[in-house]
């Protein structure tokens, strides 16, 4: 059935839904953007993965079985929970870790956010597959100046009627990093 | 010949001080791409990242790209990966599995295997090899360019492009103790480590040498490290790393650490001297108890295994020029890839026991992902200072002022039970002159004979130096 055909009322509450995930991820931007480090971290569920794999140029065919390293098992950019992210921002905060003291100045853009799949299987813990795609820009010191392109593909759970990030893949499109570091939350 | 520029006149290593230049110059790069690359030993990659016939890595030796396979009979190859005939890469992916690889450009196709006529990377196919040539090509003289010399040493793959270059392990000297420690299983028997699937590569905006240096030597650098010391990324969650030797009044001495050279070479690392017992048993990986058994286990298999033979610690080293590791925690191999004077480009393999369980591999990965690598709490620091470093390097001012690696000039001591190298207390620059004037050798040398593989004399040199 395509949208139209749907009843209004169906409609009108996708289109609340889309509504209400894009104005969370503008909000996730608005903390990372203005280096609300610790804001950010209480948007992640206690049991967040938060994966970012290795790219490869593989051969037509291929691209499914081998071209992204795999959650888990192999070597990753990212391949963490909770725990790490939150030292990343402790870090931050010391003033003194040096790749990021003076701090970037960075801004996300994001955008094609497509929800995929609403789950209401638990009671009151509504989980949604939410894929999007991201820019996100760096500069640091006098010219440094990344780039990131990607796309990331979210679990996102209501938790005590706010929305959290539960699983989040990030695929960076660049195989080589043509970055120096990944000092920037995605 | 093309006028070299005299490496001699920037390294003085006598007197402790380096010019910037070699960090910056276009010259002094080129001339390095050839004198320094185009003659060491360098890693290419590990067996087990292509266990099965036909299966290759694309790897990097210098500037250059090179295929790394194995052919039907299980044989290793590195090839250049270049078309012979207009330079078009034969092969432009990460990884894989191919008999052949066929040219994009003019399809001229070349066989792992080789076949009657020719050698391995042997030219095969040739489109209209009748019609446009006549039948008229002498095919055997035309296949993938090999490595000079190739070797396997306990699954690291070793390549160079000098036919004259002496033997790996007369390359490495003892040097190869410490390699040993870096690739053995931790329960001391020899070999029988693996590569994590998935080989981290980036770019930073340094010169190669910088990677270099401070691997084979820089403990001084620490206070660099202070933030991720104070958040405790430790696998028994402190520091960034647990400590590689006890202080504990009740324990046995641990064994003498510090920084160890070898002149001739130009290797070096920061570790232990041999040793010929273990030390006591000291706690690691102490949140993770699964990994902590199976780390105590080993140390009792290690006891057994290694009886009173020598063994040692590397925690951190670099063989010359270009390859460093982390021997302990985290444990990989990696290559400071050269991309112009100002930009290098990183390469890491991380390392496992290949029989270690499940579980241990993959918190032993989650360590290595947030203390390595260009994510990692630990590294992203030093990439901070290599970048600046290289850029101070370049101003036609601060050009005037060279580095000084004067720390602990004149008081290097013998190794016990090593030969031909040095030992000084862990914080020095005694490897990092070790390195230059090996490096230094390289650029004025006219070829390996020059180089004096069995014994180059630094060692004698620098210890009729000594002012202790």
């Amino acid at each position: 059935m395509s949208a139209a055909e749907q009843p209004m009322d169906a409609r009108i509450e996708a289109l609340l839904l889309q509504r209400e995930i894009e104005a969370f991820y503008y909000r996730e931007a608005e903390l990372l953007d203005d280096r609300r480090f610790e804001e950010w971290l209480d948007l992640l569920t206690e049991d967040i993965v938060y994966f970012m794999p290795l790219r490869r140029n593989v051969k037509y065919g291929q691209h499914s079985e081998h071209e992204n390293t795999r959650q888990g098992l192999d070597a990753a950019w990212f391949d963490e929970g909770k725990h790490t992210l939150t030292q990343r921002v402790a870090q931050i905060a010391t003033g003194i870790h040096w790749a990021e003291e003076p701090l970037s100045r960075v801004r996300h853009l994001v955008t094609n956010v497509q929800v995929r799949d609403v789950d209401d299987a638990k009671p009151g813990m509504r989980e949604l597959d939410v894929r999007s795609r991201f820019l996100v820009y760096r500069n640091r010191v006098e010219e440094e100046t990344d780039i990131f392109v990607g796309q990331r593909t979210d679990r996102l759970r209501c938790e005590d009627g706010a929305w959290k990030v539960a699983r989040r893949e990030i695929l960076l499109d660049q195989s080589t990093l043509l970055a120096k570091n990944l000092t920037v939350f995605f | 010949m093309t006028q070299r520029i005299e490496a001699a006149a920037l390294v003085d290593r006598e007197a402790g001080i380096i010019a910037r230049d070699i960090f910056v110059n276009e010259e002094v790069y080129q001339q390095e791409l050839k004198q320094v690359f185009g003659r060491a030993w360098l890693l290419v990659g590990h067996e087990s990242q292509i266990p099965n016939p036909y299966d290759y890595f694309v790897s990097r030796m210098g500037e250059e790209s090179v295929i790394m396979t194995r052919d039907k009979a299980g044989q290793i190859h590195v090839f250049l990966n270049t078309c012979p005939h207009r330079g078009m890469k034969v092969c432009r992916y990460d990884q894989g599995n191919a008999r052949v690889f066929t040219c994009p450009y003019h399809a001229w196709s070349f066989s792992v295997d080789g076949n009657l006529t020719t050698k391995p990377g042997g030219l095969v196919g040739v489109p209209q090899y009748k019609a446009v040539y006549r039948d008229d090509l002498d095919k055997s003289k035309w296949g993938l360019v090999s490595v000079a010399q190739m070797t396997i040493y306990k699954g690291s793959i070793w390549a160079s492009w000098d036919p004259d270059a002496p033997d790996f392990e007369t390359y490495l000297g003892d040097m190869k103790f410490y390699l040993d420690a870096v690739l053995d299983h931790r329960d001391g028997r020899p070999g029988g480590s693996e590569v994590i699937g998935g080989i981290q590569k980036w770019k930073v905006p340094s010169n190669w040498k910088f990677g270099a240096e401070n691997f084979i030597g820089d403990l001084y650098h620490i206070t660099s490290h202070r933030s991720v010391d104070m958040v405790s990324i430790g696998p028994s969650g402190q520091g960034r790393r647990d400590a590689p030797t006890g202080d504990k009044a009740n324990r046995k001495p641990p064994p003498p650490f510090g920084s160890i050279g070898f002149p001739n070479h130009g290797h070096g690392l920061i570790g232990t001297l041999p040793f010929y017992a273990e030390p006591d048993y000291i706690p690691s990986f102490t949140l993770t108890p699964e990994v902590e058994e199976y780390y105590r286990e080993v140390y009792h298999r290690r006891v057994e295994n290694l009886g009173d033979k020598a063994r040692g610690l590397a925690p951190v080293g670099t063989i010359f020029p270009n390859c460093s590791f982390h021997g302990m925690q985290p444990r990989a191999l990696f290559t400071w890839h050269p991309n112009g004077p100002r930009e290098m480009e990183m390469w890491k393999w991380y390392l496992v026991d290949a029989d270690a369980p499940a579980e241990v591999k993959n918190v032993l990965r989650h360590y290595y992902l947030r203390y390595a690598g260009p994510a990692g709490l630990t590294e992203q620091d030093d990439m901070e200072n290599w970048n600046y470093a290289t850029a101070a390097s370049a101003g036609a001012e601060a050009g005037r002022y060279p580095y000084n690696y004067q720390m602990g000039l004149g008081y290097e001591e013998p190794a016990p039970d090593l030969k031909n190298a040095v030992f000084t207390g862990p914080v020095t620059e005694q490897n990092q002159r070790i390195f230059y004037g090996r490096w230094a050798e390289f650029m004025d040398a006219d070829g390996w004979a020059d180089l004096h593989p069995g014994d180059s004399g630094n060692f004698a040199a620098l210890m009729a130096r000594r002012k202790s």
